[in-house]
């Protein structure tokens, strides 16, 4: 079975907010000088769920997918280096500032050229946008299933089963492949790829297309062909002044706590 | 129906949820700037009874589509029920709640109609005729405006972000059957199993007080205090993403982007350090106490109060000052 796991290269989100800078004017964040770009937390996370897939199952290949400038090689090579066989980078001038409608198109188109995928693997949301909508989209462009949102991923007997996860619980889905499946931070930690796999990682092959070699152009991926504006972008200011509670001991401290939540009718 | 504001209405246990009603209450206030009328659509079995609840709530119009095959949610048989609402009533905005269904059937539906979708809006406005929905991005950091140029314009919206109308019984509204005509070879996905998670005492994203704990408590048997500190307040207890992903709390409990979105009056997070993803899960609480023992931690600048401690030396006298408190 052929999978591919698509995973998005993002601003390095564990730093203090402090440090998290918008240009307003251009509608972008501004990243910390020095901090390079990270694999999208929610994206390794789905890398993790196909390498449990090919553990039960060695004949299954693993293709990481991503879209981005020439640098987000290296989220896919990091993604080999887990154990994923073969790359694919989408780069092209056309593929900057898309919406969600146009990425799916490109993903979608780029699945279809490998031909034989029948599992696609998303993250549940990208941690830059936080929209959580692709896998959905790739699902509905390749008219396949869409299973969202899973704690764990197993296939069995061409029938892909997801365990979702829900506000108040849990339901398992299943669907004929091919589908689409979206993962959640619930399936556990990503492995960390040894050093030798790392060095086997920097021989694997990462296949380089162009908006052109998938069959689309700037009637589809212009900024007319959007569907979706993003009118403003800004970081919200908090209204709040803490007050440090004081006290010479940690009993002091409790006990005017507890008389100021009383006093604010908290309590 | 061709001017209305369309919300996608959910029922639990026979009566809306919140989320519903405050659709549709921002949905009023929307259609009074736009000039509309607001649609309720509501799909399920035997639920064509709510829809008098949701005319009380603001519903001009009220869609109902009642088949036993929408009786628990499948994407793929509501994703058509939804297509034909659609086709019914040609709403210009679809509002659907960030809920369970909302998050899967939203973006489902928007690709099906070649149309965009705003995901967990917290603000909704008309700006020069088109719907203009605010959004936490980058795990709570940033807000991003989104708007949707083609129609429908589809966003989701948060629990809690939106205030309901007072419900008036005495509202009149028109109520639509539409006919979902469900094929089953379109059904692919199926629902084999639904494990519910029912806490002890308060819901969490009901409770006016919650009690939250974080990787700082050093270990699920330190939670003993944070349950104590809820049971004195009659409230709910949350953790932050990491405890939860280290199995000491359930995962029903988890506060933040990825798990439930509280806004109660009171927010006690006990060394819970404020990461931004916890931070999107509990910023619209009215007040937030922390109790943590760096001076840095980020969630004394969402804060009201603040103790600088060890929460192990100051949990114990606290929930005894409390009780003391409350008894007086």
């Amino acid at each position: 079975m052929h999978i591919v796991v698509c995973v998005k290269q993002v601003p390095d989100w564990d730093i203090p907010p402090s440090s998290f800078k918008v240009d307003e004017a251009a509608k972008q964040v501004v990243p910390p000088p020095g901090v390079a770009p990270v694999p999208s937390q929610f994206d390794s996370i789905g890398v993790e769920a196909a390498m449990r897939i090919k553990d039960q199952s060695p004949d299954t290949k693993v293709t990481i997918m991503s879209m981005g400038p020439e640098g987000a090689r290296d989220v896919i090579k990091h993604s080999l280096a887990m154990g994923a066989d073969e790359g694919v980078l989408l780069t092209d001038p056309l593929f900057q500032n898309l919406d969600w409608y146009q990425i799916a198109l490109a993903l979608s188109t780029a699945v279809k050229k490998l031909d034989d995928v029948e599992l696609v693997v998303c993250g549940r949301q990208a941690v830059d946008w936080d929209m959580g909508v692709t896998g959905s989209g790739i699902a509905e462009m390749l008219n396949w299933s869409a299973l969202t949102i899973g704690k764990d991923v197993q296939v069995n007997n061409g029938t892909v089963v997801l365990e979702r996860v829900l506000m108040d619980g849990f339901e398992t889905v299943e669907a004929p492949l091919p589908a689409v499946a979206t993962i959640s931070n619930e399936l556990g930690e990503p492995r960390y790829p040894k050093l030798q796999q790392i060095m086997q990682a920097a021989k694997k092959q990462v296949a380089i297309w162009s908006a052109a070699d998938l069959g689309l152009d700037a009637s589809q991926l212009g900024p007319d062909a959007r569907k979706l504006t993003l009118e403003r972008l800004y970081i919200p200011v908090s209204g709040t002044e803490c007050e440090i509670i004081e006290g010479d001991t940690p009993e002091e401290k409790a006990q005017n706590l507890a008389r100021k939540l009383s006093e604010a009718k908290l309590i | 129906m061709a001017n209305a504001i369309l919300v996608v209405g959910e029922v639990a246990d026979g009566a809306l949820i919140p989320t519903t009603a405050e659709m549709l209450g921002a949905a009023r206030r929307l259609a009074g700037d736009s000039g509309g009328t607001v649609g309720c659509a509501l799909m399920g079995s035997g639920i064509e009874g709510n829809a008098q609840e949701a005319i009380a709530f603001g519903a001009d119009e009220v869609l109902v589509v009642d088949d036993a095959a929408l009786a628990e949610y499948n994407s793929d048989v509501y994703i058509q029920a939804m297509v034909k609402v659609v086709e019914q009533a040609s709403p210009p905005i679809i509002l659907f709640g960030q809920t369970n269904l909302g998050r899967d059937l939203a973006p489902r539906l928007a690709f099906r109609l070649n149309t965009g979708v705003v995901m967990d809006s917290i603000e909704l406005a008309m700006e020069g005729g088109r719907l203009a929905a605010t959004r936490p991005c980058y795990g709570g950091n940033a807000r991003a405006v989104n708007a949707v140029k083609t129609d429908p314009q589809i966003a989701t919206v948060r629990a809690k972000s939106q205030d309901p109308l007072e419900r008036d019984d005495s509202r009149q509204g028109q109520v639509t059957k539409v006919d979902p005509s469900i094929d089953a070879s379109a059904t692919k996905i199926k629902v084999t199993e639904r494990k519910g998670m029912t806490a002890e005492g308060v819901r969490l994203e009901d409770a006016d007080t919650v009690v939250s704990g974080g990787r700082g408590m050093g270990g699920p048997e330190n939670f003993d205090v944070i349950e104590e500190l809820a049971g004195a307040l009659g409230a709910a207890v949350g953790a932050s993403r990491a405890v939860c992903d280290l199995d000491w709390r359930p995962v029903s409990d988890q506060v933040g982007l990825t798990g439930k979105v509280v806004s109660p009056t009171l927010y006690i997070a006990v060394a819970i350090s404020g990461a931004s993803q916890h931070m999107a899960g509990c910023s619209g609480s009215k007040n937030i106490v922390a109790i943590n023992k760096d001076p840095d931690a980020n969630i004394f600048k969402a804060s009201r109060f603040g103790i600088v401690e060890d929460y192990a030396k100051v949990m114990k006298p606290l929930i005894e000052a409390i009780k003391k408190e409350k008894g007086s």
